[in-house]
Parts: C-alpha cells; sequence; structure tokens
C-alpha cells in the first residue's frame, strides 16, 4: 500500500469516537438505566441518612400501637410489637447496601485474583487446584451453601456475608479466568514480559485492567443477586439478629398478618424489587455502553 | 465422544470426592466436641465417663481423623448417612421420605421454566420490536427481580386467603389424591419455575437475534426455505447451547429455591428439612441433605456438560 493509498483509507475510515463519550452516550440514553440510577441514588440516600429521615426508631416497641394499619400518623402501619414499618423499611436499607457491596467486593477482589492466578498460570497446578475448588463450589446453590456455611459458623450478618461471599467466588473466577487466557496471548503482553516486566505487574498493571470491564457487568448484576439472596436468608431467620431491620426478615414478619396488615410483607418485598430491578437495569446498560464490539463507533 | 465422556466422568468423580471431603470435614470445624453436641441434643442426662467412653467407642470418634472420614463415606456409598438426634430416625430414611416430593415439584418447575422460557425467548427474539417481544421482554425482567418468597407470601394471599382458588400449602401425594396435588402444586411451581423461566427467556431472545444474523440462515432464507424449517432446524439448535448451561444453573437454582418455596407453602420435603435442622442444631441432616443436594447438581452439571459434546462437535474434539 503506498502512502497516498493509506492516507485515503484512514480518510475514509469512520472517525474514531472517545471512549468516555461513546460509553456516556449508550449509557445515559436508555431511560430505564437512568431510573435505576435514581433508585440506587435512593437507596443510599436513604441508608445514609436514615437516622434522619426515618420518623420513629425502628427498634423501639409500642405495645399500644401494635398492627396499626396505615395512617398519617404511621405511613405503613406498625407490626405486632407496634414498630414503625416505614422507619425499619428505611433501617433496612443499610442491612442490603452492607451485605449487597461488602458480599460483592469481597466476593469479587478474591473471585477475580483467583480467576488471574488460574488464567496466568493455565496448565499448571495452580491452575487445577483453583479451578477445581470453583468447580466444587459451583455444585452448591448459592442459597444452600450459605445455608450450610450459617449452619457451621452461626447466624448473624457477618456469617452471611462470609455464606454469599464464598458462594458468589466462581462466578468470578470463571469469567476472569477465560478473560485472562485470551488476554495473554496479545503482542503487548508479550512485549511486557519480554521487556522484563514481572509476573505480577503484568497481571495487575495489564491483564486485570482490560479485563475490567466485563467485570464490572458482571460485578453489577450480581449486586442484585446478592440483595435477593440475603433477602431470602433473612426471610429464613438466617441473617441479621432482632430487633434489626432486614427486609427479609420483614417480609416474614408480616406473613402472619397477611389477612389484616398485608402491607407489612407487600412493603419490603416491593422494596427488594425495585433495587434488585434497579441493578439490574444498570448492569445492562453498562453491558451494553461496554461492548467491544461497539466500541469506536456511533 | 466416548473419551469425551470418560472424561467429564472422571472430572465429576474427583469433584464428589472433594465434595464428601469438604462437607465432612467442615462439620468437625464446629466448635466443641462433635460427641457432646449429641449428647446436649440428645437431652441425655446423667452420663458418666465410662459411658461417654463408650459411646465415643461406639460412635468411631475415638478413632483418626482420616479414618473417621473413610468410615464416613463408606457408609454414605451405602446409603447410611448417619442418625438424626431431632428425629430419632436415620437421615437416609429422612431424606427419602423427602426427596420425592421436592423432586416432583422441582422437575415439575424446570420443566414448565425450559418450554415457557425457551418458547416466549424464541417468540420475542423472532418478532423484536411487536407486541410478543414488548410483552415478553419486561414480564422477563420482572421474573428475574421477584424474591420468590415473596411472590409466594403475595400468591398465597391473592389466590389463597381472597379468591378461595388453591389450597394455601402442604402437600399430598399425586397417587392419593391427583387433583388436590394439582392443586396444591400450582403457587409452589409457579415460584421455583420463575427465575429460572426469566433467565431462560432473556438468554434465548438474545440467542436467537445473534444466530438470525449469522450467514447461514440468511442463505436458508434466500434460499427460500420456510420459516418453520429456519426456526426449528436451524435457528434453534445453535441457539440451544447458552440454554443448556443456563438450564444447568436453572436445576440448581430450582433446588436453592426449593428451601425458601417450601417454607412458605409449608412443604415437607428436603429444603424444609434442611432449613429446620439447621434450626434444631441437627447438624447430620444438614451434612446429608446438603451432600445429596450437593450430588444432584453435580450431576445436573455432568449431564450439561455430555450434552455439550452432542451439540457442538468442536466442543467435543477439542
Amino acid at each position: 500500500m503506498t502512502e497516498q493509498q493509506a492516507l485515503a483509507a484512514f480518510n475514509e475510515a469512520p472517525p474514531r469516537v472517545n471512549e468516555w463519550k461513546r460509553f456516556r452516550k449508550v449509557f445515559f440514553a436508555r431511560r430505564l438505566v437512568i431510573f435505576g440510577l435514581v433508585v440506587l441514588f435512593l437507596l443510599a440516600f436513604t441508608a445514609i441518612f436514615a437516622s434522619v429521615i426515618a420518623p420513629y426508631n425502628p427498634y423501639k416497641q409500642n405495645l399500644y400501637d401494635v398492627l396499626k394499619q396505615p395512617s398519617w400518623a404511621h405511613w405503613l402501619g406498625t407490626d405486632s410489637l407496634g414498630r414503625d414499618t416505614l422507619s425499619r423499611l428505611i433501617y433496612g436499607s443499610r442491612t442490603a447496601i452492607l451485605v449487597g457491596f461488602v458480599t460483592t467486593g469481597a466476593g469479587a477482589a478474591v473471585g477475580m485474583l483467583l480467576g488471574l492466578i488460574a488464567g496466568y498460570y493455565n496448565g499448571k497446578l495452580i491452575n487445577m487446584i483453583i479451578m477445581r475448588s470453583m468447580d466444587l463450589l459451583i455444585s452448591f446453590p448459592m442459597i444452600i451453601l450459605a445455608l450450610f456455611l450459617a449452619a457451621i459458623l452461626g447466624g448473624g450478618i457477618w456469617n452471611v456475608i462470609i455464606a454469599l461471599g464464598v458462594g458468589a467466588l466462581p462466578g468470578y473466577a470463571r469469567v476472569i479466568q477465560g478473560l485472562t487466557l485470551s488476554i495473554k496471548e496479545n503482542d503487548y503482553i508479550m512485549s511486557e514480559r519480554a521487556m522484563g516486566a514481572s509476573e505480577l505487574r503484568t497481571m495487575m498493571a495489564h491483564i486485570l485492567p482490560n479485563a475490567l470491564p466485563p467485570m464490572i457487568v458482571l460485578i453489577t448484576l450480581q449486586l442484585g443477586g446478592i440483595i435477593l439472596a440475603e433477602a431470602g436468608l433473612s426471610y429464613l431467620g438466617i441473617g441479621i439478629r432482632p430487633p434489626g431491620a432486614a427486609w427479609g426478615a420483614m417480609v416474614n414478619e408480616g406473613y402472619g398478618y397477611l389477612t389484616t396488615n398485608p402491607v407489612l410483607s407487600i412493603a419490603p418485598g416491593v422494596a427488594i424489587m425495585m433495587v434488585v430491578f434497579a441493578f439490574n437495569l444498570i448492569g445492562d446498560g453498562l453491558r451494553d455502553a461496554l461492548d467491544p464490539r461497539l466500541r469506536g463507533t456511533l | 465422544m466416548t473419551a469425551y465422556i470418560i472424561r467429564r466422568l472422571l472430572w465429576a468423580l474427583v469433584i464428589l470426592i472433594l465434595l464428601t471431603v469438604v462437607i465432612f470435614f467442615s462439620m468437625r470445624l464446629l466448635p466443641g466436641d462433635p460427641l457432646m453436641i449429641y449428647v446436649a441434643q440428645s437431652r441425655i442426662s446423667n452420663i458418666g465417663p465410662e459411658a461417654l467412653a463408650k459411646m465415643r467407642a461406639d460412635y468411631g470418634l475415638d478413632k483418626p481423623i482420616m479414618v473417621q472420614y473413610y468410615n464416613w463415606a463408606k457408609n454414605v456409598l451405602k446409603g447410611d448417612l448417619g442418625r438424626s438426634v431431632f428425629y430419632n430416625q436415620s437421615v437416609g430414611k429422612l431424606i427419602r421420605a423427602r426427596l420425592p416430593i421436592t423432586m416432583h415439584i422441582g422437575l415439575a418447575a424446570f420443566i414448565v421454566a425450559t418450554l415457557l422460557g425457551t418458547m416466549s425467548g424464541l417468540l420475542a427474539g423472532l418478532r423484536r420490536g411487536k407486541l410478543a417481544d414488548q410483552i415478553v421482554t419486561p414480564l422477563a425482567y420482572i421474573g428475574i427481580t421477584l424474591p420468590v418468597f415473596w411472590l409466594g407470601i403475595i400468591m398465597v394471599y391473592i389466590f389463597g386467603l381472597k379468591l378461595h382458588w388453591l389450597p394455601i400449602g402442604g402437600y399430598t401425594s399425586p397417587f392419593t389424591n391427583f387433583w388436590l396435588n394439582t392443586r396444591q402444586m400450582v403457587m409452589p411451581v409457579t415460584c421455583e419455575c420463575l427465575l429460572g423461566l426469566a433467565s431462560l427467556s432473556r438468554q434465548m431472545r438474545s440467542s436467537v437475534l445473534e444466530v438470525a444474523r449469522q450467514d447461514y440462515i440468511r442463505t436458508a432464507w434466500a434460499k427460500g426455505l420456510r420459516e418453520r424449517v429456519i426456526v426449528f432446524r436451524h435457528m434453534l439448535k445453535n441457539s440451544l447451547i447458552p440454554i443448556i448451561t443456563l438450564m444447568g444453573f436453572a436445576i440448581g437454582g430450582i433446588f436453592g429455591g426449593s428451601v425458601l418455596v417450601e417454607t412458605v407453602f409449608n412443604i415437607p420435603g428436603m429444603g424444609r428439612l434442611m432449613v429446620s435442622s439447621i434450626f434444631n442444631q441437627d447438624y447430620v441432616v444438614v451434612q446429608g441433605t446438603t451432600l445429596i443436594f450437593g450430588a444432584i447438581v453435580l450431576v445436573v452439571n455432568l449431564l450439561v456438560d455430555m450434552s455439550y459434546g452432542w451439540l457442538d462437535p468442536r466442543i467435543r474434539y477439542n
């Protein structure tokens, strides 16, 4: 190809678009993503300022005010111990956020590290040990594994976080292992190694950043799943201990009063659904915006 | 294909052995002497040191831990999973009474999820942007966000307590009363299948959209083949690989969901047995139920892996 031909080809090619600009354009173009972000913002705001927003002390029992119907004084009524449902719902957002973010963060960090090591040392003993352990973990449905671990470790919010975090590991490890296998075959990784970069540097500074976009999508989608699983465990009575507020436990507490006070079960269920919905919307938006097949377009 | 199957079977065997190792040794992590936990749970009073030593020897707890594991694994292979302290029955017997119930509901949920999930996804993919897609896609989205236990409660409220259309819980064998069993199954099956159905539908839709772009589909259209032939002979099989993976996950999800669904609907299945055993600190039962759930999911994953080989020859020969 002559210089002129190359120049002509360059001029005819569609202009490269700034990646960040393209990301913003795709991500914020979807109205549902905006809705998800608003829900997420409200959740974070509610969790942070729970003590300011909540109209009543969520733990204070008032036996003169048990099972009140929704009114101006108690917007969502009161439970069987006279506690304000709205206040407990607001405080429950803290549990959801704490379990969701800590579990996903810890699970993703450990899972990604394991997957990175397994992918980098493909064919070695360490790869076999890590990936077979992940195969083992994946043979338990997450909630069964969490129940089994909760039986060993005992209930309580931190044990639930450990149990769900362990359950989430294989998802991250398997995905990043696959990504590492393909990324490490690139020329820039080979030239980095040839230039004397250490294995740790190659993994952390070159492979990991290139594997991050799909991981961000996975992490966002997992957040919803973790919040759902935590709600399930607290529904079963494993998780936050009374009188702490958790949405799943609130659904269970309200079950006995379904005919007289359905709002006790309905309200926390709607909250769980909205938050999971929001994370899924954002995850899907991120997937579209970070899709490598769309890179350089728009 | 035979070599592929043998390789997969061997791996499954290794994982199964690892599964027993993890479950056995995890239960030994419980704080305290297992014999003392047993004694405390059995509410045996006035037990002397000689009697304790005899019990320790009877249960094989005086032997080295590896020997204990060997004996336990040998008994598991014979179907002896130990004895429940709470129920005062063999765990094998407890599980045998409950597993068919969980399997019955789980299988029904799996069939509904697979059929409705793939068909609705196929329809939404083929009619992208049309009415069918506009109905299926949001419903599938809602399906993956609904907490199953909450949906169960809402269904109990509407169909059980308000409309009186369906019984609010329990389980009757279909051989005893088929009609009652069918009515009792509607709500639990709906709840258990929901997540799998919604995920399969979403995946099937995107698979169909992906496959529809391929050259061989364009060629099929260009050849003038009928839509039915293109969809069922060319598109469906090629869209199935990610679906089969998800079907494996769906079965795991169904068994996981059974823990919640059986609790909501008061169904005497494996899931409820596991949950109640945790609260009763009946660790032998927790151990047994976890092992059975793990082994079932392992077998399902094995079948999924084998079906890849059948669906995609590239995987078989790699």
